[in-house]
């Protein structure tokens, strides 16, 4: 259970003028910092809420208002800052790129009007994890008081998407924008019953805040049991995960983005290996230029740093002249004799070519 | 499919073909996921075509075929997700297909067909090839082929009898030309891009650096002398038909003169000459060969010896580059 959930039911507890404005359950696992907050939260509140019972109706009902706001808006602050700076109990949310491409293609094609584009994660889930793998968008209409979803269409893509690869299963669903509105409330209900805890991805394709933020969320139930009973977004972390492949496809395209045309093409095999020595020998001329700075003094010498290169030196391995070249002549003859087969190979085939043609 | 507006028949050039980052990601995601080994996975592609350039937005993957899913209904599957792609306005033309490859083994009569079949609807289709190891290795590897306008001819007449191909002069370098890509993005990916560049905490793998290379070269050879040996027995088979077309034709022409002489000598005795007979019923030319295998087993080849040259050039700079790491050291 998250710090938030406390602080809530703690604020809760106070408002209805429980007496025991004290500290809030111990058995709950909380974090060092998360608990400091807490405890000073609900000292502000507290301290906020003692005022004599004997006061006239309406001035408590105002003090109540004036408490409500403050503590709501508190809370929103704290649930951003808090978002940033800790790890939140909960499943860990694991991304494939492909997923995240796909969230941006569909926003750009995304009908006249529309804000924002819901859809439908695919995935696998795991007892500490959640690795998301594909996603499709589900056509929606939404307005200011009403959401409409069309659940035929979602029903049919995951059948679809089932028949490929049948061990995804429905894991949440993703919508782009910064905010989580009260329509979300709604769709992760709908989406609750598709998939046990479903998680809620946000991607801030609006790029509110100069950069594309990817935040996931789980529900959860919050509220008096009995009373109003609402529904609350944790956040949890997200980390990106590739397969080799996936990576390197990633990496070529890093490479070749600053293209002005935004265009790349796909290089022959020889340059791909010269620009990789390119980018080693740009790696090692940074080290060096950080080993003469240690050296002339401008730069302290770090010890880690050091082991470092004890490493990187040591990884050369050291072998006599003499073997080396063995080696290294064997291995070219190989790769020629083999070339050399190759083009044999080659003008065969060409000859035979002609003279069937004779 | 769909016909596009604005192109005449047969004579649109296909300059370059621009892919999408989604459209990679998903044919790489396809094969981990659904390939093992040796398999194939297979998909559709979609897009539009601007221009002289055809660029691919989507792809959506085709299930293997599996044994126990009989009445599964390939066309329908298709036709269900391009309407559903097309409510969210995804471009739901289909521009080709694709394909992993095993090592660079695609050259075959199966992909002859389909792509046949494809570029017959649709003028600009490709099929487009990825090969899974080759990335593994440290590169991106993606190259798309149509096949050549004189292939299509032939194809077209289903001949593929020595002389219809003697005729059509096509060779194997002429069967699939390769189109250039380019991967393109909009810039809201390039946003993306980068914030994973940001964030992503994986060490960078320096595959394509990696110095072994006998696994591969193995393999490599071992498919190429399959191959090679396909080919000596197609080249057998031509060899034994040569022979005894003209055999045929050397018995047919003692048959011809016997007949003439015994012609002569009967009309020299007086008597009716014998009865013209049909020359070709008694001697059944044997049957041709049909060329395609070979055509194909060659072109196979040449792709063979094309991969292994890449790789050994590939081989031959990285060793080098360590010779001139020694050379420092020591």
């Amino acid at each position: 259970m998250s710090v938030h959930k406390q602080v809530a039911r703690t604020k809760i507890q106070n408002n209805s003028l429980n007496s025991s404005a004290r500290s809030p359950a111990p058995n709950l696992p909380i974090g060092r910092a998360s608990s400091k907050i807490s405890d000073w939260l609900i000292r502000v509140v507290a301290v906020t809420d003692t005022r004599p019972p004997t006061s006239a109706r309406g001035q408590q009902h105002e003090s109540h208002g004036d408490l409500r706001s403050l503590s709501s808006s508190l809370f929103i602050i704290i649930l951003h800052f808090l978002y940033e700076i800790m790890a939140v109990h909960g499943p860990v949310v694991k991304i494939h790129p492909v997923v995240l491409a796909s969230i941006v293609d569909s926003y750009e094609r995304r009908n006249e009007g529309a804000s924002r584009v819901i859809g439908t994660l695919l995935g696998t889930t795991d007892k500490h994890s959640v690795e998301v793998t594909n996603c499709f968008s589900v056509p929606h209409n939404e307005s200011e008081d009403e959401v409409a979803v069309d659940m035929e269409f979602a029903k049919n893509m995951y059948e679809l998407h089932k028949k490929v690869s049948p061990s995804e299963v429905i894991i949440g669903w993703y919508a782009t924008g910064y905010d989580i509105t009260e329509h979300s409330v709604l769709i992760h209900e709908y989406y609750s019953r598709e998939a046990p805890n479903p998680i809620h991805l946000t991607v801030d394709t609006a790029l509110q805040s100069n950069k594309m933020n990817i935040r996931a969320y789980v529900s959860s139930q919050m509220g008096v049991p009995g009373k109003t009973v609402g529904v609350m977004f944790t956040p949890l972390t997200v980390k990106y995960i590739y397969y080799d492949t996936e990576r390197i496809g990633v990496d070529l395209l890093h490479r070749t983005r600053a293209s002005p045309s935004r265009t790349n093409g796909l290089t022959t095999d020889l340059a791909q290996v010269a620009s990789a020595a390119g980018r080693v020998q740009e790696m090692l001329s940074t080290v060096l230029s950080y080993i003469e700075d240690v050296l002339s003094g401008k730069v302290m010498a770090d010890n880690s740093v050091g082991r470092f290169l004890m490493d990187l030196v040591n990884k050369v391995p050291k072998i006599t002249a003499e073997d080396f070249e063995s080696m290294l002549n064997s291995n070219i003859n190989d790769l020629l004799m083999v070339t050399y087969l190759a083009n044999l190979t080659q003008a065969q085939i060409a000859l035979n070519e002609k003279l069937v043609v004779l | 499919g769909d016909r596009l507006n604005g192109f005449e028949n047969g004579k649109t050039q296909l300059l370059c073909l621009c892919v999408r980052l989604q459209v990679v990601l998903k044919i790489i995601k396809h094969y981990q996921e659904e390939g093992q080994g040796s398999e194939v996975v297979q998909g559709v592609l979609l897009g539009l075509v601007v221009e002289d350039r055809l660029e691919i937005t989507n792809c959506f993957p085709f299930p293997q075929h599996t044994e126990d899913d009989v009445d599964f209904d390939e066309v329908q599957y298709q036709m269900e997700m391009m309407r559903s792609l097309r409510h969210v306005n995804i471009d739901h033309l289909h521009v080709g297909w694709y394909q992993s490859t095993y090592y660079g083994s695609f050259v075959s009569r199966a992909l002859l067909d389909s792509q046949f079949s494809y570029q017959h609807a649709i003028e600009e289709s490709v099929v487009l090839i990825y090969d899974p190891i080759k990335t593994a290795q440290g590169s991106l590897c993606l190259k798309a082929y149509r096949l050549t306008p004189k292939l299509m001819e032939i194809c077209k007449e289903k001949d593929f009898s020595p002389e219809a191909l003697k005729k059509a002069c096509i060779g194997y370098e002429h069967m699939l030309e390769e189109v250039p890509i380019v991967i393109k993005n909009s810039h809201l990916i390039n946003v993306l891009l980068l914030d994973l560049q940001e964030k992503s905490t994986v060490a960078d793998k320096h595959e394509l650096l990696n110095l072994s290379s006998s696994n591969h070269l193995e393999k490599s050879l071992q498919l190429l002398m399959d191959r090679v040996d396909g080919m000596s027995q197609e080249i057998v088979k031509y060899n034994t038909y040569c022979r005894n077309l003209t055999k045929q034709q050397q018995q047919k022409q003692q048959y011809l003169q016997r007949r003439q002489q015994e012609n002569t000598q009967r009309q020299s005795r007086g008597e009716p000459p014998l009865p013209e007979e049909d020359i070709n019923k008694m001697f059944k030319p044997p049957q041709a060969p049909p060329r395609m295998d070979t055509l194909l087993i060659a072109g196979q080849v040449n792709n063979y010896c094309q991969n292994i040259k890449a790789f050994t050039s590939q081989n031959l700079g990285k060793l080098f580059m360590a010779e001139a790491l020694q050379g420092h050291s020591s």
